[in-house]
């Protein structure tokens, strides 16, 4: 599997580090609830299809990126900055 | 009972009798049944844990209106598909009890089920390659004696006798020493998968295959049936059991679960000779290998690690897994691989399970097996089944609630890596 850097390009997926489900760009505020921080820390989705998640581009330029790839399928239909994705 | 194992059931008498008379008088394991309107307790998946469940239900509870709903076939997911490895080696308080229990079902359950599943308690190795491997070591095993299981720590001399085949100097990470536990071992998993399922048929448990769920009814926050692919069935109690597809499952009664799937990768080799006499785990590196009965060398890594529902695994694991095995035994080298295949890990983010009700009457969940699920079929099955039918958890089983990702009490993070996705 190749990840589409934005900043490198088609890169190995060995090159990536993977975080999980993109749902740190929209982290609770501190004093949300209890259910709010459960579903934010341990609660998912997690349906096949396509994810927006995280991959942060270690061996590489060291950007955090947010790719959307099918979990089925592998295929990606996008990838951008995270620092992009969260303005 | 002698006479009655010379008619039906398994025997040596029987084996001998039908050899005799031409094997007519075999008969199919389980019945085909359609679907009845309506039943006590619905569970959702004829997987391993389903399976069992149903097999408890039925024998020690006498509930037998009781239907497994498959969308496939019986034991056609990860019981089907899985490195077979049975062990009570864990730690913490929560999970020790548990697997500890399993262990006793396991080491009973041949003659409970009138069933041959091949279990083979030929010992487990956790081999270590550092003074502070072997710490950890030596409290793990002293956990597991606590518990009241077995272990014995081996210096590098012990494992040599056990393994001489091993590389132990290799040059990065020298074999010190290995946790032996001998009442670990394998067994046969479509097997286990069989049995369960032919224990809980013969006392009048529908198994039905080809039924995919596809609706679960709740009416003022209780359950009432399923929608399914074979028409609506109505229920007062319904188990999910889907492992993988949990969260599936789960999100039909709007639920959101503390699960993301992953792919665990596992290899086979061709049939070779008997070498390999035991379940050995290498401390440096992802890989753990036994031999099956048939002969394949049958070894595993650690999960592709991004979510995936694709069933088969990446090259780069795959790569990473042999690496590690010709590290500690270069004679696996000469082993042609026959074949590996990915199966669907319900992973929690403490790497523990969950057996629990839910916020909806009469909805019980029992998921995030990770990638430790055939050890516990048995434990799985018998607490679940007790949950179903009393309503209180089984006392192994109690500390293994949903809420804990919640509240953070009771947390079960067996390697201390934190609870957070992709961490196990």
């Amino acid at each position: 599997m190749r990840l589409p850097c934005p900043i490198c390009g088609d890169r190995d997926r060995r090159e990536f580090y993977y975080q999980g489900s993109a749902v740190a760009l929209s982290r609770p505020a501190p004093d949300a609830d209890a259910a709010v921080w459960e579903n934010y820390v341990h609660l998912r989705e997690n349906q096949p299809g396509d994810l927006d998640e995280l991959w942060s581009h270690d061996a590489g330029c060291g950007a955090w990126l947010v790719v959307t790839r099918n979990t089925v399928t592998h295929a990606i239909s996008g990838a951008k900055l995270a620092s992009e994705a969260a303005r | 009972m002698g006479f009655d194992r010379l008619t039906k059931g398994f025997s040596g008498l029987r084996v001998l009798k039908e050899g005799l008379t031409g094997n007519k008088g075999w008969t199919p394991h389980w019945r085909d049944p359609e679907p009845k309107p309506e039943y006590d307790i619905i569970i959702i998946g004829g997987g391993g844990h389903g399976l069992a469940t149903a097999h408890y239900l039925a024998s020690q509870h006498g509930i037998t209106n009781v239907a497994v709903l498959e969308k496939g076939y019986l034991g056609g997911g990860n019981v089907g598909r899985n490195t077979t490895i049975v062990r009570a080696n864990y730690m913490l308080p929560g999970n020790s009890e548990f697997y500890s229990h399993s262990l006793k079902l396991w080491e009973g359950l041949e003659q409970d089920l009138n069933y041959n599943v091949m279990h083979s308690q030929r010992g487990i190795i956790n081999l270590f390659h550092s003074d502070g491997q072997r710490d950890a070591f030596a409290r793990r095993g002293n956990q597991m004696i606590a518990q009241g299981d077995d272990a014995i720590l081996l210096d590098r001399e012990g494992v040599q006798r056990e393994l001489p085949y091993l590389d132990f100097d290799q040059t990065r990470f020298p074999i010190y020493g290995g946790l032996y536990h001998k009442r670990g071992g394998t067994a046969r998993h479509d097997a286990v998968a069989w049995g369960f399922a032919r224990g809980a048929d013969s006392r009048g448990v529908d198994l039905i295959q080809q039924c995919e769920v596809t609706g679960i009814d709740i009416e003022n926050g209780a359950v009432r049936g399923v929608q399914t692919t074979r028409g609506p069935i109505r229920a007062k109690k319904i188990g999910m059991v889907a492992a993988g597809r949990s969260s599936q499952v789960a999100a039909m009664a709007g639920m959101r679960l503390p699960i993301e799937s992953h792919i665990l990768q596992a290899f086979v080799t061709e049939g070779l000779k008997p070498c390999i006499d035991h379940v050995i785990t290498y401390g440096m590196g992802h890989f753990y290998i036994s031999q099956s009965d048939k002969g394949g060398l049958v070894f595993g890594g650690d999960l592709d690690m991004y979510s995936s529902y694709a069933s088969r695994g990446n090259l780069p694991t795959a790569e990473h897994v042999v690496e590690a095995a010709m590290t500690l035994m270069p004679v696996i080298g000469k082993a042609r691989m026959l074949r590996s295949w990915g199966g669907i890990m319900d992973m929690t983010p403490d790497g523990s399970p969950v057996i629990d009700r839910t916020h909806i009457d009469g909805l019980y969940v029992n998921c995030g097996w990770c990638y430790g699920g055939f050890k516990a079929t048995p434990a799985s099955g018998h607490t679940f089944a007790h949950l179903l039918a009393t309503d209180t958890p089984h006392p192994v089983a109690k500390a293994l609630r949903l809420d804990r990702f919640r509240t953070g009490r009771g947390i079960l993070d067996e390697e201390a890596s934190g609870s957070q996705h992709n961490l196990h």
